[in-house]
């Protein structure tokens, strides 16, 4: 039967090699895969500040974007495919309260120069390879 | 309670408590918000609700935690706690950065990322004050007669959890980055280190309550976390396979968080197990209710309903949907809001000297919230499951799906009445049990 220390042994040792093993494959991950899939190389100043507006408004405390965030308004990740660009910019700049299907959101009434950052951002978030996410609705008639 | 200072538990246990109260209520709005009755929406828009919803959970959780620990670590231990003042001030800084932290959220002041939502500045204090909780639990470890295993895994638990507090700080331009960085607090506390400081409180538990050897108890706690390290550390990679890294996750990530129910079965045998072995039948009957269901509904809320939709081919459909509310719900109630309520379940008639062991009150409680926390899972899982057939395989736009599951919020909302009535009970027994009392120290 199974004793103390080889117990604690398991407990050690699994968790030291698992441990390793993810060390391992973050560094892979984040030194190959993600600056290929997510295009780095577009990641400009913009972008980054569409990122900061992204946070300090906490969009994702209603959105998702990567599936990311909360459940109560629209997964933004190819929001720009699907809405275009212009649609999801009036959004961004409306003082007017918006309320689609009865669904308020803040009304951010965001300048022209804050909009465009946000929309950068979502363009250079459509484009990251997700390994397939968002399905497409197979069912769709 | 034999040691003066563990009676600094009761004020942790009270803001735990407290905050509870005040995360309902901010449920409540949301529930009604995603039935279509948002009249509140211009005080409390819904991601301030659900940033303040979620961050009073971790407080709550953390501030159970550490009551938990500030009195099981004494008696460990044998040794009183080093400095008692230091863990008041503790308790009230603690409290007084949660409070800052959730009036900056309704005035758009937060950072934004999904639970890590606390500003920066905040963050600083709360590593301020995690600290202090940890010098003063090593340092009455280090003082102690004895170092059990009980009190190491679950001071590792508290450790490894400061610890992995400090990735979600670093900031990266590179939204995949930090996506990536943000699960290794997050993931890692609730499928890793918690499960620790939820084992080492379980385990003190059965070792009072149903009079088995230590060494037995002991013994299974190791194989216990043995079990969540191995499944939990990859399994993190269940995080991963659409945020936009490589698909080698979805193989890891797949396989493992597979694995990751046994922990939460070994939980469950290992407390109904020890249960049974037993001879000393404990009078507290309120606590070994909470302490036998912690241990299966953290299995079936944090394992089973996990492993629904862990697979990488099921994840595709259901990622960020209400199928994810539906096991969180379950799973932070059974694994981490239980084990709160079994320790203090179990330290209130200790600590205050009153003998309310088995209350139809403490019954009630026990069963009220459980039925209510099932029945809201329940409609989280059918709103969920509606939601991702609807929108994800038939295409149908995201507003209109949202009209249609409405009447499962209704559902839900119902169920947490039922849910909250069990949590009054539960509140108004704690208060009932009144103050800690030096007239309670046997030797």
């Amino acid at each position: 039967m199974l004793s103390k220390s080889q117990a604690r042994t398991f407990f050690l040792g699994g968790t030291v090699i698992t441990f390793a093993i993810f060390l391992g494959l973050s560094w892979n991950s984040l030194s190959n895969a993600v600056p290929k899939q997510t295009h780095e190389e577009n990641l400009t100043d913009q972008v980054v500040r569409g990122k900061h507006l992204w946070e300090s408004n906490n969009c994702m405390g209603c959105h998702t974007i990567f599936g990311e965030g909360a459940y109560y308004a629209p997964e933004l990740t190819k929001v720009i495919d699907r809405r275009g660009e212009p649609f999801v910019k009036a959004v961004l700049t409306s003082k007017a309260p918006w309320a689609p299907n009865g669904r308020k959101m803040v009304a951010y009434g965001f300048s022209e120069n804050d909009a465009d950052d946000l929309v950068a951002f979502f363009k250079w978030i459509g484009e990251v390879d997700l390994n397939g996410f968002p399905p497409e609705p197979d069912l769709k008639q | 309670m034999k040691y003066k200072s563990q009676q600094v538990a009761y004020w942790f246990f009270a803001l735990s408590m407290l905050l509870l109260a005040l995360q309902i209520v901010y449920g409540f709005i949301m529930g009604f918000a995603h039935m279509g009755y948002d009249g509140l929406h211009d005080i409390f828009p819904f991601n301030t609700c659900r940033a303040v919803h979620t961050n009073l959970l971790v407080v709550w959780i953390l501030s159970g935690f550490m009551g938990a620990a500030y009195y099981i670590i004494p008696e460990e231990a044998e040794n009183e706690l080093v400095n008692v003042k230091l863990a008041y001030i503790q308790l009230i800084t603690l409290a007084l950065v949660g409070v800052a932290a959730i009036i900056g959220y309704h005035f758009n002041y937060w950072e934004g990322r999904k639970f890590l939502e606390i500003p920066r500045p905040l963050d600083y204090l709360v590593v301020l004050n995690v600290l202090t909780f940890l010098g003063l639990i090593l340092a009455t470890l280090y003082k102690g007669k004895k170092r059990t295993t009980t009190s190491l895994v679950l001071t590792m638990g508290l450790v490894f959890a400061a610890l992995l507090y400090l990735p979600g700080m670093i900031w990266f331009d590179n939204q995949t980055m930090d996506s990536f960085f943000r699960w290794w607090v997050v993931h890692l506390w609730v499928e890793g280190v918690w499960e620790l400081i939820m084992g080492g409180i379980l385990a003190f538990l059965l070792i009072k309550i149903t009079g088995v050897d230590r060494e037995v108890i002991e013994k299974w706690l190791y194989v216990i976390v043995g079990l969540t390290f191995i499944s939990g550390i990859l399994g993190t990679g269940h995080h991963y396979y659409y945020i936009g890294v490589d698909k080698t996750w979805l193989i890891v990530g797949g396989i493992f968080s597979a694995l990751e129910p046994l922990a939460f079965l070994g939980m469950a045998l290992f407390a109904v197990a020890m249960y049974r072995k037993g001879e000393k039948k404990h009078p507290n009957k309120t606590a070994l209710n909470w302490t036998l269901g912690t241990a299966i509904v953290s299995f079936v809320g944090a394992g089973l309903l996990g492993l629904a939709h862990t697979l990488p081919q099921v994840n595709m459909y259901t990622h960020g949907t209400l199928v994810t509310a539906m096991h969180g719900h379950l799973a932070f109630w059974g694994a981490y809001g239980m084990i709160v309520f079994a320790i203090i379940s179990y330290t209130m008639p200790n600590m205050t000297g009153r003998k309310l062991f088995n209350t139809n009150t403490g019954m009630l409680a026990f069963w009220l919230s459980n039925i209510g926390m099932l029945g809201m899972t329940v409609a989280f899982g059918v709103a969920g499951v509606a939601q991702v057939y609807l929108e994800r395989k038939v295409g149908i736009e995201f507003g209109l799906v949202q009209k249609e599951i409405q009447v499962h919020f209704f559902i839900l909302v119902c169920c947490a009445t039922l849910f909250t009535s069990g949590i009054t009970l539960y509140i108004y027994e704690f208060i009932k049990y009144g103050r800690p009392s030096n007239e309670a120290l046997v030797d």
